[in-house]
């Protein structure tokens, strides 16, 4: 170790792959794994919104897995909850609607109409 | 991507719990269901609700399970990773609330803690120099290069630290005096040598931060001008010795020590020595001696460490607690440290609640804050409904505070009114159903196991105290047994060498102090109102509930018990000999104790 900015880096780094214990405050997005949302690919919903979420540099808003929610039909489902804004669960949520989801929602702070099951508390 | 983090408390009480056996399922179920390259497995150091463990945190839910075992482990992974369904059987539940899903900052027994000397310990991986330099580890170092040691001392200073392993010096003033003594070359040392029974608050920092002592150490060292240092660990933990040689290994290779740290010039190293099992050595002069070779008896002070030291040379020598504050201090500043606290006694403390008390474990809470809220805020009150008689702090060295005085604010001077000390942070909670007399016993047994011999009125004076306290306990008490105890008390405690016997009659002198009536009750009715002397107890068969199945009779050694099969039997006084096997024989309820 030979310099501060060197203590930096270690820091910064370290940091990212402390990310998951660290408080998010900003909001949480919570996938449904229930046996239904599995066989209809959640896992790779999970991955899909995780990874992205690392591209765009995001690491305020938690993401946790849940049972199903009951809407067994439109599985893969997400519930997006950004902090003061009401949640919003998505349906037919597979690999390429979660990124979109992460990229337009959280990150853009636009609801994609077209993929929303409701509005609202369940 | 790792999508989640599993948090295993590896403190030392969670690994005697079985934590190993947890982390080996917990490995094996997720490699068996595809997952171990999204899921981490963390071992972390204590996360303090002791009584909890084994102890496994789901981040980033950072949902808690407690009472994890090998056998249920599984259902973490199969229910809560794969399906993510939270485990109810697992969940945090007190004694009164339902089990709900509840995060660490949602469990009452955490709410009220203000954690800064433990705010690692139970979040990050103790053998990750990387995790500890992520939580702005070792940038205080790096402040204090900048600083200079007058600056640095100023601050230590200015935030009123004082000593945690109990004296409560000021820290700043100790720290100053060892740069401006003359000598060289200086060392600087850590009492890691916890000695108290029922402490391990400094066992948890060294377990589960050991970086934040050595960062302190280096500061310490930059800042009064020495460039060797020593950290005295008891020979009893041998996890924490472990644990800092690793992260002294790291610290080396990361260069935070030996030559040149960080480009300063500046050169500094740490040592382990450990201990043999004498709480004496806790005495800071006996410690010196013992790092010397020497055979750890007191010195008289002054001249005081600060002056001459090991090897005669000038030793700054602080507790393990108290270099657990320092680097914060660095970075966070004056007015952060202090606001917290009482404005004589600011910071935090940490204190290791224990005893007739619910949650047991490692606490951290503002100094002021009051017994109530430490016992049953925090403590979860008394399990079993039994009422509380009083609570023990300060160790051997301490005394009873009693239920009249459950508000009192505890910091560094507040208690001493009481006749005891705050200590190094250990709290034993008691209740109706402990002798005071047998308690105060205890502690004098200890300490009169302990006395180094070296002055008379340690060596002689305990032991005498002890054979009244026996001949008490044994229902051989006479008139006079208890002003015997103060004025030979008053006499240890004014004439002691060190502060082993200065402190020796303390648990002794404070519950003759509120609990007199209960010597009285030993001394004069030969009776222990609490059915804890044993040879003060009478055991009776209450002819009522005994239904003649002999199995006390059966068990006991002399013969004591008579009766016909189905017949209520009767236990002969004279010859039992109050050994209390009939009792735990009796599936009853039959046997009375009295």
């Amino acid at each position: 170790m030979k310099s501060l900015e060197e203590l930096k880096r270690i820091k910064e780094e370290t940091l990212k792959a402390m990310d998951l214990r660290q408080s998010k405050d900003r909001g949480k997005i919570v996938v449904a794994m229930g046996t239904c949302g599995i066989a209809a690919g959640a896992k790779d919903t999970l991955m899909a919104v995780i990874e992205e979420l690392d591209k765009a540099g995001v690491h305020d808003v938690q993401v946790v897995q849940s049972g199903c929610m009951g809407l067994c039909d439109r599985e893969p489902t997400i519930e997006v909850s950004m902090k003061d804004q009401p949640s919003i669960i998505y349906g037919d949520v597979d690999d390429a609607n979660a990124r979109r989801i992460v990229r337009e929602h959280v990150q853009g702070g636009q609801v994609v109409a077209e993929l929303v099951i409701k509005r609202g508390n369940l | 991507m790792i999508r989640n983090q599993l948090l295993i408390c590896a403190g030392g009480a969670c690994i005697t719990s079985g934590e190993k056996s947890v982390k080996d399922v917990l490995a094996e179920e997720l490699a068996r269901n595809g997952i171990q390259d999204e899921v981490q497995i963390i071992e972390t150091g204590c996360m303090g609700a002791c009584d909890l463990g084994p102890i496994v945190v789901v981040y980033p839910e950072g949902t808690f399970y407690q009472k994890v075992t090998a056998e249920n482990a599984g259902l973490i992974v199969s229910e809560h990773l794969v399906k993510g369904r939270t485990v109810p059987g697992l969940l945090y539940h007190g004694p009164t609330s339902e089990a709900r899903a509840q995060t660490s900052e949602e469990i009452p027994f955490y709410t009220r803690q203000v954690k800064r000397v433990l705010r690692n310990c139970g979040v990050i991986d103790p053998l990750s120099i990387e995790e500890y330099i992520a939580r702005d580890g070792y940038f205080g170092l790096g402040k204090a290069l900048e600083m200079g040691p007058d600056a640095i001392i100023q601050m230590v200073t200015d935030s009123g630290l004082r000593g945690r392993g109990g004296a409560g010096f000021p820290t700043g003033i100790k720290w100053k005096a060892a740069k401006d003594a003359p000598g060289s070359p200086k060392y600087v040392v850590c009492n890691g040598d916890e000695g108290d029974p029922g402490a391990f608050m400094d066992r948890s920092v060294l377990e589960g931060d050991p970086h934040s002592v050595i960062e302190a150490m280096v500061i310490a060292g930059f800042a009064i001008g020495a460039s060797t240092g020593y950290v005295y660990v008891r020979a009893e933990y041998p996890l924490a010795i472990e644990r800092l040689e690793i992260a002294l290994s790291k610290a080396r290779a990361y260069g935070f020590l030996g030559k040149n740290i960080l480009g300063s010039g500046f050169d500094f190293d740490i040592e382990i020595r450990i201990g043999a099992g004498a709480f004496v050595c806790g005495e800071e002069t006996a410690l010196l001696r013992s790092i010397e070779g020497k055979r750890g008896m007191p010195s008289i002070k002054p001249p005081f460490p600060a002056q001459a030291g090991l090897w005669g040379k000038p030793t700054l020598i602080n507790n393990v607690e108290t270099y657990a504050n320092v680097a914060q201090i660095l970075i966070n500043g004056v007015d952060w440290f202090r606001s917290v606290g009482t404005a004589k006694s600011p910071g935090t403390k940490v204190f290791a609640l224990a005893g007739k008390v619910q949650n047991t474990g490692l606490v951290e809470v503002p100094m002021g804050t009051t017994l109530r809220e430490l016992v049953f805020d925090i403590g979860g009150g008394i399990p079993g409904g039994k009422a509380f008689k009083g609570a023990q702090t300060g160790g051997p060295s301490g005394g009873i505070i009693t239920a009249d005085y459950l508000d009192m604010p505890i910091d560094f001077d507040s208690v001493k009114e009481l006749g005891t000390i705050m200590g190094s942070g250990g709290l034993i909670v008691l209740d109706e159903d402990n002798c005071m007399v047998d308690v105060a016993k205890f502690y004098l047994a200890f300490t009169v196991d302990e006395s180094c011999g070296k002055c008379t009125p340690c060596r002689e004076g305990t032991k005498q105290m002890y054979r009244i306290m026996e001949r008490i306990t044994d229902g051989k008490g006479t008139p006079g047994d208890i002003d015997r105890l103060k004025s030979l008390g008053r006499v240890i405690q004014q004439t002691s060498l060190c502060g082993l016997g200065q402190t020796a009659p303390n648990p002794v002198l404070s519950t003759i102090r509120f609990f007199e009536e209960e010597y009285r009750a030993h001394i004069e009715d030969k009776k222990c109102p609490a059915h804890v002397c044993q040879h003060l107890l009478t055991y009776s068969i209450n002819p009522d509930k005994c239904v003649g199945c002999t199995a006390c009779a059966r068990q006991c050694p002399v013969q004591a018990i008579t009766g016909q099969v189905k017949k209520p039997h009767v236990i002969d006084q004279a010859t039992c000999i109050k050994c209390g096997a009939c009792y735990e024989a009796c599936r009853f309820g039959a046997i009375r104790k009295e």
